[in-house]
């Protein structure tokens, strides 16, 4: 719709008409514009190309300025061994680096779509009219409003295989045997992280679900009513075409900053091969490894994959961001 | 077809009483008109009808059984909303077909059938394939309507169909929705509106509804001549009858005397009463003056053709004889 308001009028011989006024409303805009347009370039572009250039180059912590371009011997290189054989090398050929790619995907694959689900739950539940909803509405976000770092570290404490409240409780109830080290343990850190990480988010998925189901008009429903449409039919013929747009801009949002993770399972799982995902391999590359060029390698690929997936989701999915096709 | 009967019915919202025991009886295949000033309660009583609302007490029969608690979808009912309520993600066609396709044992040759019969009715054909989007209002009031038609109802309902239509489409569409009841003969038509000029054309009977309570049912030339209080005598007709109380209608034995605008003569000295025009409005096949004479509203005369009175002017009228309307201080009339 931005786009019909922005688009000039064409007569008929194909001359572009520019009136006055909307001379004046494009340099309106371009006006608005350009402060983002700086802070984005400053804060954005530029780290970006300088992440890009430094993944061409050997640059170590120490020494970013005597940075030598190698081209792409940090993404994948190779040498001929006498006896013939051939080994690579790079972040392409690094099992490590493929490990983070699954626990990635994995990560946002499976915590975008049980929030989904449970975010559409949650947002059905808050659209229904009852008492104290205003307080229902404002009390679900607390998890959400909490900093990630903080609610890491409270479930790192609940979950704590000594002192944690989960294993006391799982221990009184008879539901566990023995405590269980929840984020220790490779089998269940991966479930740990994406409990956390549910708990943690689906408040904001059910938001922006929310605001797509108070765009349904109410009477359709009645009508629905009337022709004798199931409840369950409804939500699947009426409500959720309707909510799609609004649930796929949601997931995308999610699904961009699940790709990113990190800060959660650093601070949750530290060190752990089990979740260890692309950021925070880049990051321990970056700094702590003092493989700066390898690591700026693995978040550029980082940012091509979720680029791509973005591309990708956009395109198969028709997600229109003007509110939906109403 | 079938025949409605609303005993006592109460709807209350909390403690706020909207319907406050009406009784009512619906005939088969009757277009019946629900009119009255908002607030009145009217959309409120076609929701009851409907089953879109509960029943807070009373007893409503379809065909002389009780319905209270029977599903909508059961009642053998479509209604047309005011807002269209058309499932804006569906084709027109999709639209019609919606309440059917769920249906069982209703094939889809049958469907196509019944969508296609209902569209040629009215004339939208043509836009089958089309969103309501891609539709003017008074398309998606017609879309609306043919949707109703489809489910071959018993009873159909209309809230306020045409509010929200320009003034040229809503006379076409209530054209089309009195065609639609002498093609449909069988059903029964409620129809909800504020607008006396829609109730009056489309009716058989019109029921006028005040503060939740039935003010008087009859057909539409009953309520005009022989409205039983000061409100349904207000309310029907337009321009609206004329009420002059007090000394002036001392003479009447009543405590108000009305008198339509259309039931008054101008004379050239004399007559029952005088008084000085104000305003006049001319619309070509009549006009209407505007009279100051001491009442709380401005008397109007409603002449044929156009006139020249001017403001100032001072005119002598006289009600013409047996179009008087006497009413007593309660406001019901004195016969």
């Amino acid at each position: 719709m931005a786009t019909d308001v922005m688009a000039e009028p064409v007569a008929a011989t194909g001359v572009k008409i520019k009136s006055e006024l909307m001379q004046q409303r494009v340099r309106a805009a371009q006006l608005f514009l350009l402060p983002m347009l700086l802070a984005l370039a400053v804060v954005a572009g530029w780290p970006l190309l300088r992440s890009i250039y430094f993944s061409f180059t050997d640059a170590s912590l120490n020494d970013l300025d005597g940075a030598q371009w190698i081209g792409f011997g940090n993404y994948l290189r190779w040498q001929t061994l006498e006896s013939g054989a051939v080994r690579y090398r790079g972040v392409l050929a690094d099992p490590a680096w493929w490990n983070a790619v699954w626990n990635t995907m994995r990560f946002a694959v499976v915590s975008v779509s049980l929030e989904a689900v449970l975010g559409m739950g949650v947002a059905l539940v808050l659209n229904a009219e009852f008492r104290g909803r205003g307080i229902v509405r404002a009390a679900i976000l607390i998890p959400w409003a909490i900093p990630t770092i903080v609610s890491a570290k409270m479930w790192s404490w609940m979950l704590n295989d000594q002192f944690g409240i989960l294993n006391d409780l799982g221990m009184r109830l008879g539901l566990l045997s023995q405590k269980v080290a929840w984020t220790a343990t490779a089998e269940t850190a991966m479930q740990a992280v994406l409990v956390v990480d549910i708990w943690k988010t689906t408040p904001f998925m059910a938001l922006l679900i929310l605001a797509g189901l108070q765009m349904v008009p109410k009477d359709i429903y009645e009508a629905a009513d009337l022709d004798g449409v199931h409840p369950v039919k409804q939500f699947f013929r009426i409500t959720l075409p309707l909510v799609r747009p609004a649930l796929m801009v949601a997931i995308i949002f999610r699904l961009l900053d699940a790709l990113r993770i990190f800060d959660l399972i650093y601070v949750l799982t530290p060190n752990s091969s089990a979740t260890k995902t692309m950021s925070v391999l880049a990051r321990e590359n970056l700094f702590d490894f003092d493989k700066f060029s390898y690591g700026s390698a693995m978040s550029t690929l980082l940012f091509l994959i979720i680029a791509i997936l973005t591309i990708l989701y956009i395109w198969l999915g028709k997600v229109r961001f003007d509110g939906g096709d109403r | 077809m079938a025949s409605i009967e609303l005993r006592n019915i109460r709807k209350a919202f909390g403690a706020v009483e909207v319907i406050k025991g009406v009784d009512l009886q619906v005939r088969k295949g009757e277009f019946m008109v629900f009119v009255g000033p908002s607030g009145c309660g009217k959309s409120t009583l076609l929701r009851l009808i409907s089953g879109l609302e509960d029943i807070t007490s009373g007893e409503m029969l379809f065909d002389g059984k009780v319905v209270n608690s029977l599903a909508p979808s059961k009642r053998g009912i479509a209604m047309v909303f005011q807002s269209y309520a058309l499932y804006p993600h569906m084709t027109v066609y999709e639209n019609m077909a919606f309440g059917l396709t769920l249906e069982k044992g209703t094939s889809k040759d049958e469907i196509r059938k019944r969508v296609e019969r209902a569209a040629d009715m009215l004339q939208i054909g043509q836009y089958l394939d089309r969103l309501p989007k891609q539709l003017s209002g008074g398309q998606r009031q017609r879309v609306a309507i043919g949707r109703a038609i489809t489910r071959d109802p018993k009873v159909f309902l209309f809230d306020e169909p045409l509010s929200n239509l320009d003034a040229a489409l809503r006379v076409a569409t209530r054209i089309e929705i009195a065609k639609l009841h002498e093609e449909m003969n069988n059903v029964t038509m409620i129809y909800v509106t504020h607008d006396q000029v829609e109730a009056m054309t489309l009716a058989d009977r019109i029921c006028v509804l005040r503060d939740g309570l039935v003010e008087q049912v009859g057909t539409p030339m009953e309520l005009y001549e022989t409205p039983n209080s000061v409100f349904v005598a207000g309310f029907i007709g337009s321009p609206k009858m004329n009420f002059i109380s007090g000394d002036k209608a001392k003479p009447f034995n009543a405590e108000t005397v009305g008198i339509r605008g259309e039931h008054i003569t101008i004379v050239p000295s004399g007559g029952t009463w005088s008084g000085t025009v104000i305003h006049t409005e001319n619309l070509g096949a009549d006009s209407y003056v505007y009279l100051e004479m001491g009442t709380e509203e401005p008397v109007v005369v409603r002449l044929e053709g156009a006139n020249s009175y001017k403001s100032g002017d001072t005119v002598h009228i006289s009600p013409m004889e047996g179009k008087i309307h006497r009413f007593d201080g309660a406001g019901k009339p004195i016969l």
